[in-house]
């Protein structure tokens, strides 16, 4: 009979180097599958938000009802938000992705309008009178002049989402959230911070790619600075 | 259509109302969780967002702290405090992580209440005499209400849905009656659980709204 191994594994330690050497599959497996939900999620609420926001900035009796649905959804605590939908999509990564659309939808829908509502009327002025059509003047002046206040919520949306897939873990698909919960029923110390810290790195990490692309397609924003 | 009959049944059960895992008491369990850490979170971040507005000191700091509590998940820190020392006291790491995610909205909206005070107004109020601690407490202090009100609402609706998530982590509370119903694998009980959840979330939002009508004049936000 050989003796327990006496490393950071078996004393049950927080940090443990042989955790992350070990288990490396399983950690790139997990972020792997954080880092789709939170994409996927916050792609197609973008796709649902933008519209939304348009159309609330047109028919301005439309802004009071869109805002008022989004902000009921948002008011909704997450893990009640998976359950409700489970009859529609049952235990799957579905249902994980379509709680956070409705969660990510607020942030976008609120922070699109006010970019779209700061657009100076005097510039919409401007570009009708050089003949600018209604689609013209939506593509070409208003949107790209909003795109700071949609980017502000996009970077909320994206660490929101991020930080609410771990919920996730009760229906099995939560990326990170599933080590977390399975490190909490074992009491493996090292997992569970591994996979925390690792959450809010990718949180991070993508709240600073954001702001790269913000500040890529909006130069003008720079110009003063 | 079955689940939505079964949630219905399970609901107007009254078994599932009475006894200790019963609807009664979890929703007893969310509301005192809820109402002590509120009041928690408030007296550490008010009167901290209240001096520091009075200075115009830390608010970057304050502004920031709330922006990072987002990107940090909470079922994440409730575990993590589990598993620490602090987990053998029973309540200890829901009570925690509920406080830590509760105090960056409170004092971010206070603080910057307490900063929007019109300026000529402080002025004013100095040039009748006033000390600063009572412009502090008679002007700025009630001139930030609303804002101060705006952030106990989201700590609340916030403080409403991590409890909720405490029972994943062996808290008690309306989310244990959805992780029973996913350990039962009763699709009904989950929904319903949900539906309860939901309701409570959005009937301590109703009360804020209402609170801010109520208002004097002065403490209500711009429409």
């Amino acid at each position: 009979m050989t003796a327990p191994p006496d490393d950071c594994l078996a004393r049950n330690e927080w940090i443990c180097g042989d955790y992350l050497s070990t288990r490396r599959e399983i950690l790139l497996d997990a972020v792997g599958q954080h880092l789709r939900l939170t994409s996927v999620s916050v792609l197609i609420a973008l796709a649902l938000a933008v519209p939304l926001a348009v159309l609330a900035r047109r028919w301005g009796w439309a802004a009071g009802p869109v805002l008022a649905a989004t902000t009921i959804l948002y008011t909704i605590p997450s893990l009640a938000m998976f359950s409700l939908l489970l009859p529609l999509y049952g235990l799957s990564a579905t249902l994980v992705i379509a709680g956070l659309v409705l969660y990510s939808l607020t942030l976008l829908v609120r922070n699109i309008l006010a970019g779209l509502r700061a657009v100076p009327e005097e510039t919409r002025q401007a570009a009708r009178g050089m003949g600018y059509g209604p689609v013209r003047l939506l593509l070409t002046v208003e949107l790209p002049l909003a795109l700071p206040a949609a980017m502000a919520g996009l970077r909320l949306a994206t660490v929101s989402a991020v930080s609410l897939v771990t919920v996730g873990a009760i229906v099995g698909f939560g990326g990170l959230g599933n080590l977390i919960y399975a490190g909490m029923n074992t009491y493996f110390k090292a997992q569970v911070l591994t996979a925390s810290v690792l959450c809010v790195v990718v949180a991070v990490a993508a709240d600073l790619l954001l702001l790269g692309v913000q500040r890529l397609i909006t130069p003008w924003t720079r110009a003063r600075a | 259509m079955t689940t939505l009959t079964g949630t219905w049944e399970w609901l107007t059960d009254p078994a599932h109302w009475s006894g200790p895992d019963g609807v009664w008491r979890r929703l007893l369990q969310h509301l005192v969780l809820t109402v002590v850490c509120l009041a928690v979170s408030c007296l550490i971040a008010l009167p901290v967002a209240v001096v520091l507005g009075h200075l115009g000191r830390g608010g970057a700091l304050a502004v920031n702290l709330s922006n990072v509590g987002r990107a940090v998940p909470t079922f994440a820190v409730l575990v993590l405090l589990l598993l620490t020392p602090i987990g053998a006291w029973g309540k200890g790491p829901t009570v925690v992580a509920l406080v830590l995610f509760a105090v960056p909205p409170l004092l971010t909206n206070a603080y910057v209440g307490m900063r929007e005070v019109d300026r000529d107004t402080v002025q004013a109020a100095r040039g009748m005499g006033m000390t600063g601690r009572q412009v502090m407490f008679h002007v700025e202090l009630p001139l930030s209400s609303p804002m101060i009100l705006n952030g106990m609402r989201i700590a609340a609706v916030q403080l409403v849905a991590t409890a909720t998530i405490a029972a994943l982590a062996g808290g008690g509370g309306l989310g244990r009656i959805i992780t029973a119903g996913f350990n039962l694998a009763s699709t009904p009980q989950v929904v319903a659980g949900a539906v309860l959840v939901a309701v409570f979330a959005l009937i301590v939002e109703g009360l804020f709204e209402v609170a801010e009508r109520l208002a004097p004049p002065w403490a209500r936000g711009t429409p």
